[in-house]
């Protein structure tokens, strides 16, 4: 009897502590709604799944830059360690449904963020995009992408490049090619040359699916030119129609030449196979350079690069922001960590470590690699498009049917060419719902 | 008497409050959150493009039947759920009737077969997404490696990447990890028989073949229905294991990964709430028979 009344006190006192706790958490939010403070706020709770690598020593680059100029502030990073994107992305979620954000989190810029907006969980960054400038110094065409109904929601930090081939020079001189392939018939004659050399032509990565749409992705782009790629996403493209067959078309010869068992492998693992030797070429984003990098190998010896065939002198985007959420309790520091982010400071604090370039026209090539060099010159006067794979043209209800329209479509044996083009058409109109 | 009534009555009424703790805890954590999650199934609410929630009825269920990616996962499910409930079964039952004679080393062999239940589906997912490698000849690894220096090379296969045989090479790790415990739980069965029905049958004659077939095997039922149950919840909620392997791969969908994505991908809590329910809907539909047969087996008894 006694010890069961202790249980039930217990409990009752569990369950009002929780009750007590919703309540406040909601009351404090309320207040920093409402309340525009002056004072330095003395935390910044920020949210990303940057935890490894070349991308937590660029974190640690930019947070000590806020650090210098917000000394009174603490800084949090939320979060989960060891946890990738996949799980950072759930606890994320159920903290913006429960109206309890951080002060600013990683999303892909572009569409991406799109649910995030319709659903009211994103400021309006338009005024400070204008009070720093950035409405000048970020490329017109990246403005115009990241602009919904005339306002921004978020500030990029990086730019990564989509349409990047890779190879690795000495498995090309074994296969007899002297040049880089510039467009997609000369891509696929140097793939024949490989493949007659005893050498698989094209590494691929299929676990997840990502990979192969990523590919699938450039091809789209190469067949059909920047404006008719644009427009698959606007609606003035057609998906079911002959252009898209014949970029599908495409695809399917490109996967031919692919490594047998590419469903097992992760793009890290093949990309080895290119810097082993096993295969040739490697349609990947610039963070693959970063990653051999951190291995060991030496960009222009044990690999090198070109604009992807077809597409030169167009940049396929994406892009890592940071957003403020409203409700976020401490906004002033919310503020002062976006400033950093879109300073000349913050983002050549943080890519040449991530090995992604500046958002910005402005920033010191001295302090980054010769291929970001490159890229930073390609960024000023290269044709902008974005990357669907990575959230620019689409909100994330496409991006998950692209992937798995891709994913069916590669794992039936690259056969049904109808049938994915008729899914890539519902993946367009599942974003659009 | 009377006290004999009263004492009886406040044991009662202290067992109530002894209890009421976890009552109120499971009605709030479990039946509440289903009812919660139910609701919510019933609406359209969708982070990703609506704004005014409002209830929609059935339609998020109408729309999951016509949605070829749910089928898809349905049909994947199915397909894991049938092998590896008859390959784990057939395992188990194998390893308990080797082990039920009493050979030499028993314990080692029964904890042998028991630690792969120690692992957890996530790091197993992680070890045989290595050894389900489809390379082969020349590249292979894993399974296909083995099968060649055993001199059946010709056995190597794609495993999880055939798009017919997904599930089935999806099941293999899952069979390894529990017919362990299936086997625990059969030689328990066995045990549990007297010793004198085996002697009585062997007076009247009966072969060692018709002690097995009449005398034990029928007395088994009953844990063969409750290995049955387990293994049929544990494998309609199947998730880590699935992501440990491959992902989020098309390829070897099923109902909780796409449930996963659905919600904290696509944020349409609507739709993600909806195929939890279906999938509480078949982990019931294999836990509430049982239940009820248990329940009545413990009121006669």
């Amino acid at each position: 009897m006694r010890k069961s009344s202790y249980r039930v006190a217990a409990g009752l006192a569990v369950i009002a502590l929780l009750a007590a706790g919703c309540s406040s958490d909601k009351a404090a939010e309320d207040t920093a709604a409402t309340e525009e403070t002056v004072a330095a706020d003395p935390q910044l709770e920020i949210f990303t799944w940057w935890s490894s690598g070349g991308e937590a020593l660029g974190l640690a680059g930019m947070e000590s830059v806020f650090k210098t100029n917000n000394a009174d502030t603490e800084y949090v990073n939320a979060s989960i360690a060891g946890g990738a994107g996949v799980n950072a992305k759930a606890v994320l979620t159920s903290r913006l449904e429960a109206n309890d954000p951080p002060d600013s989190f990683q999303a892909h810029a572009g569409m991406e963020l799109d649910g995030y907006v319709k659903s009211g969980k994103l400021e309006d960054l338009t005024d400070l995009y204008k009070s720093e400038g950035w409405d000048t110094i970020f490329p017109a065409d990246l403005i115009k992408t990241l602009t919904v109904d005339g306002k921004i929601y978020s500030v990029p930090v990086n730019i990564h490049r989509a349409n990047v081939l890779w190879w690795n020079p000495a498995t090309a001189t074994k296969a007899g090619i002297t040049a880089a392939p510039a467009t997609l018939d000369e891509f696929f004659a140097d793939l024949e040359k490989f493949k007659k050399a005893g050498i698989t032509g094209l590494a691929l990565a299929g676990n997840g699916d990502w990979a192969i749409a990523h590919l699938m992705d450039y091809i789209l782009l190469a067949s059909l030119g920047s404006d008719s790629y644009e427009g698959l996403f606007k609606g003035t493209t057609s998906w079911t129609g002959p252009e898209v067959a014949a970029a599908l078309k495409n695809f399917q010869k490109a996967l031919s030449y692919g490594n047998k068992g590419a469903g097992n492998l992760d793009w890290p693992d093949a990309g080895k196979l290119v810097t082993s030797g096993k295969a040739g070429f490697f349609i990947m984003g610039d963070w693959a350079s970063a990653q051999w990098q951190s291995e060991g190998l030496v960009l222009g010896t044990d690999y090198t690069w070109a604009p992807a065939p077809g597409t030169v002198g167009v940049y396929q985007w994406l892009s890592d922001s940071f957003t403020l959420p409203i409700g976020a309790k401490h906004r002033n520091a919310g503020l002062a960590w976006l400033k950093v982010c879109g300073s000349k400071e913050g983002q050549d604090a943080f890519n040449p470590k991530k090995g992604s370039i500046s958002a910005r026209t402005d920033s010191d090539p001295s302090v980054y690699d010769d291929y970001l060099k490159a890229a930073m010159e390609m960024w000023k006067t290269d044709r902008l498009v974005g990357s669907t794979v990575h959230g620019v043209n689409g909100n994330n209800a496409l991006m998950a049917a692209y992937n798995t329209a891709v994913g069916k479509y590669f794992s039936g044996g690259f056969k049904d060419n109808a049938g994915l083009a008729k899914d890539l058409d519902a993946a367009y109109m599942a974003g659009q719902a | 008497m009377a006290t004999v009534q009263s004492k009886q009555v406040s044991a009662r009424i202290g067992g109530f409050f002894f209890v009421l703790p976890s009552i109120l805890a499971i009605a709030i954590f479990v039946y509440g959150m289903i009812a919660y999650t139910f609701n919510v199934s019933l609406t359209n609410r969708n982070s990703a493009s609506v704004k005014d929630i409002k209830h929609v009825g059935f339609k998020n269920y109408t729309e999951l039947f016509a949605d070829e990616r749910f089928i898809h996962a349905l049909g994947n499910l199915l397909k894991f759920t049938g092998v590896f409930l008859v390959g784990t079964l057939l395992s188990g039952f194998i390893m308990a009737l080797l082990l039920e004679k009493g050979v030499a080393g028993e314990g080692l062999f029964r904890s042998f077969y028991l630690y792969p239940m120690a692992i957890s589906f996530i790091a197993m997912g992680t070890v045989w997404r290595w050894l389900l490698n489809s390379s082969r000849d020349g590249d292979a690894g894993g399974l296909n490696l083995v099968l060649q220096k055993i001199g059946l090379g010709f056995l190597q296969n794609d495993w999880y990447l055939s798009p017919r045989g997904a599930m089935f090479a999806m099941a293999v790790p899952a069979i390894w990890q529990m017919s362990g415990y299936v086997m625990a739980l059969f030689l328990a069965g066995f045990r549990g028989i007297p010793d004198d029905l085996r002697e009585a049958a062997r007076v009247d004659g009966a072969s060692e073949f018709k002690i097995y077939r009449h005398v034990l095997f029928p007395q088994l039922s009953p844990t063969f229905l409750t290995v049955l149950i387990i293994l049929g919840h544990i494998s309609m909620k199947v998730f880590d294991l699935i992501i440990g392997i491959s992902g989020k791969s098309y390829v070897t969908d099923v109902l909780a990964v796409y449930m996963w994505q659905v919600t904290f991908d696509i944020t349409n809590f609507a739709k993600g709430a909806s195929i939890a329910m279906i999938i509480l809907f078949l982990v019931a539909i294999v836990v509430i028979p049982y239940l009820s047969h248990v329940n009545k087996t413990e009121r006669e008894n």
